[in-house]
């Protein structure tokens, strides 16, 4: 198992924010996990990446059958968890190329593997970088200084696909997209894939899930996952919405 | 780049490494400042009637003034007679060759990772190091002579190049300019010489190294630049000294001079010892450096990396003369711990047609404070005068302080000024950032720190700026989590 949450729950002060939540993602499946604002989506990607904004109170997370709750967020990325971010932040003065060697050869060197060099590194970035349409002058930019919607998110799709995850999770990745970025950004997606890899896409609007079919879709409301189906379901919400979930 | 990555790590997991002593037979005075310990320093440098009265008029001068106080530091009163004025390595003889110098110097600068042996130079850097009061040895002073250029000590060029000394010494930082500078003129022990003939463009860089040894030593070095016409130069300046529990101090005076077309540029990387975690011991630095474009079109560029020292009280300035000449100030100044830096620029047009940028980043962690002061003047004749500012500070932890002083004073309606000031806290956000990508929560602080000074470490020479790059990382250390 990639993935497994028991009956997991978390407040943010007083507020119960997840009321026990349980899932099991397998290596190789995409899970769709879909709510509107305020359901709980968001803080299920911040404590499944160890974003210490709401308090455990009970459950548990196991990753490739170890807790998570001993790991520390770095640990938890340098062991294949990659979180894209809904709104990733700017770190002006430092390129994209600098931040994802860091990244790329902090990973290696917790696995025991050697570290790429300038060359390599180059050569294997732009291999990926137009599986998400950028050019060679992309990498040379401050990581998200100035960037657009889209340019944003296809830089979390970038470091996805060079750090080489084992579980993605994709929080609102399709938000702020118009058409043509949400194509791209579902190729770059799509071209991941494998019977290895899991994603969790967390999504309020099925639109995403139209070009990356989930292999299962829960539906979160108030912090309860009240339905689970397959790609049908998504479609289903499409046409009635979230209301006739709600009792 | 991988290289100086290791360095970097083999840097992180250390206090300040430059806290040594080394243990030499020095030749020093008792404390204390009196008109005999002039005369002794000026006698024991054989100098000339001239200079021990234009120290003597210095000394004068300085009893009558009192020490600055509008600067943002907060410290214990100095006892100027209870610092040692002349603290220097006992010579044995005259020496002819490096193979002569006191080995136990050169394995101190060799701890300094200063190769002072010419044949391991390939970096092409002539060095003169300055160990306490006295010039140690210059190194391709052979070479640079082929190309008639004077790099010499201070004490040296009062000897073989007294015109050119005479002429200059004070004609841009006068003995009258402040407390500091006044007692420096008195009581300089050495420093480095620099002249560059007419149209000659200096081969390499030019460097000095700064230490520091002795107890209860204050270090009063004096660096004068001289740029003919035509010109060009870079200079480079480090510094390090000892980890003592007692404050030390330095008080420096640099003086630039650029003459018609040449262009002289200026770095720094200061590390003086900055005291320990508790506020203890370091050095006081009170530093006076400025440079005057003489003629037109010429170009004077300060760049630092401010790091050390318990105090610092610092503004390379600029003030242009000539018309169309160009001054810039690039400043990195990082404090932590209970370090204080009251640091910036004085930018002053007098010429027309003359610009100046200014581009300050300050770094605050710790419990220390940083301050950025900064002075552009524009006066009645500087038409069409430009001047872009930018004072970007970064606050790490809640209990240090960053604060900015620009002072600006226009004169002429044509002239043309923008300002532009920053202060951001290095957000949560960005390390979480960082850490989910793998990026240790070290290793993101000083990636977000040296992209903030990324402007400034691009002005610094190739070594300079892997230095740099070094000294933020060993400066940041404890400063988060």
């Amino acid at each position: 198992m990639m993935l497994t949450i028991k009956n997991l729950k978390c407040s943010i002060g007083e507020k119960e924010i997840l009321q026990g939540i349980n899932l099991d993602v397998r290596p190789g499946e995409v899970h769709a996990i879909m709510g509107r604002n305020g359901s709980g989506k968001s803080t299920l990607a911040n404590v499944i990446s160890g974003k210490e904004t709401a308090e455990i109170s009970s459950g548990t997370i196991l990753y490739k059958g170890e807790d998570l709750f001993e790991k520390s967020t770095e640990q938890r990325a340098l062991e294949g968890i990659f979180l894209s971010f809904q709104y990733p932040v700017a770190i002006p003065g430092v390129n994209i190329t600098y931040f994802l060697k860091e990244a790329v050869n902090a990973k290696r060197r917790y696995l025991g593997q050697n570290e790429l060099d300038a060359a390599t590194f180059l050569q294997k970035i732009k291999e990926k970088l137009p599986l998400v349409d950028l050019d060679i002058s992309f990498i040379k930019r401050a990581v998200n200084d100035g960037f657009s919607g889209g340019e944003k998110k296809r830089n979390e799709i970038l470091q996805l696909l060079m750090l080489e995850p084992d579980l993605a999770i994709l929080d609102e990745t399709d938000s702020g997209l118009d058409i043509d970025a949400l194509k791209i950004v579902s190729n770059g997606i799509k071209s991941y894939r494998s019977s290895e890899k899991s994603f969790v896409i967390i999504t309020h609007y099925p639109r995403l899930l139209h070009y990356v079919k989930p292999d299962k879709v829960h539906i979160l409301i108030n912090g309860k996952i009240v339905k689970t189906g397959g790609p049908d379901l998504a479609e289903l919400l499409e046409q009635k919405g979230y209301s006739w979930l709600e009792s | 780049m991988s290289q100086s990555r290791e360095i970097i790590d083999k840097k992180i997991d250390q206090d300040y490494q430059y806290g040594f002593v080394t243990d030499i037979e020095q030749d020093t005075l008792p404390p204390g400042l009196s008109e005999d310990v002039i005369r002794f320093i000026s006698k024991k440098k054989n100098e000339p009637d001239w200079l021990l009265n234009w120290r003597l008029k210095a000394y004068k001068l300085w009893k009558q003034m009192s020490e600055p106080k509008w600067a943002k530091l907060k410290y214990n009163p100095i006892d100027f007679q209870d610092i040692i004025y002349y603290a220097a390595p006992k010579k044995k003889k005259e020496l002819k060759s490096l193979d002569e110098v006191d080995p136990q110097l050169l394995d101190t600068y060799n701890k300094l990772g200063i190769p002072l042996d010419e044949q391991k130079m390939l970096a092409g850097v002539a060095v003169d190091a300055v160990f306490d009061s006295v010039s140690v040895t210059t190194t391709f002073k052979k070479e640079l002579a082929s190309h008639g250029i004077i790099f010499c000590s201070f004490s040296e060029a009062v000897q073989s190049h007294p015109e050119l000394v005479r002429k200059y010494i004070g004609s841009v930082v006068p003995r009258t300019d402040n407390f500091y500078a006044a007692l420096n003129s008195a009581v300089f022990s050495d420093g480095s010489f620099v002249y560059i003939p007419k149209g000659v463009r200096c081969p390499m860089e030019l460097s000095t190294y700064f230490r520091i040894n002795a107890a209860k030593t204050g270090q009063f070095e004096r660096t004068l630049i001289i740029a003919e016409e035509g010109s060009y130069v870079s200079y480079l300046e480090g510094c390090t000294a000892p980890m003592r529990d007692e404050n030390q101090l330095h008080a420096a005076v640099v003086e630039l001079v650029a003459h018609k077309d040449a262009n002289i540029k200026y770095s720094t990387v200061q590390n003086w010892y900055p005291g320990d975690e508790n506020g203890k011991g370091g050095i006081y630095n009170f530093v006076t450096k400025r440079g005057i474009c003489l003629e037109q079109n010429s170009k004077i560029s300060w760049t630092q990396v401010e790091t050390g020292s318990a105090l610092t009280w610092k503004y390379p300035s600029v003030i242009l003369k000539g018309d169309n000449s160009t001054g810039e100030f690039y400043s990195v100044a990082m404090t932590n711990n209970y370090q204080q830096a009251d640091t910036g620029t004085k930018m002053i047009h007098i010429g027309k047609n003359t610009s100046s940028t200014i581009i300050s980043k300050g770094i605050s962690a710790g419990k220390s404070h940083n301050t950025y002061r900064g002075e552009v003047k524009i006066m009645k004749n500087a038409e069409n005068s430009r001047n872009y500012s930018q004072c970007d500070s970064i606050l790490i932890g809640s209990e240090c302080g960053a604060h900015t002083f620009p002072y600006i004073d226009v004169r002429n309606p044509t002239a043309q000024m923008e300002h532009e000031a920053t202060t951001s806290n290095i957000g949560e956000d960005q390390i979480f950032y960082c850490n989910q990508r793998g990026i240790s929560e070290e290793n993101a602080v000083s990636l977000i720190v040296n992209g903030f000074c990324k402007d400034v470490f691009a002005k610094l020479p190739m070594e300079f700026a892997v230095e740099a790059n070094k000294l933020m990382e060993v400066s940041l250390e404890g400063s988060v989590g």
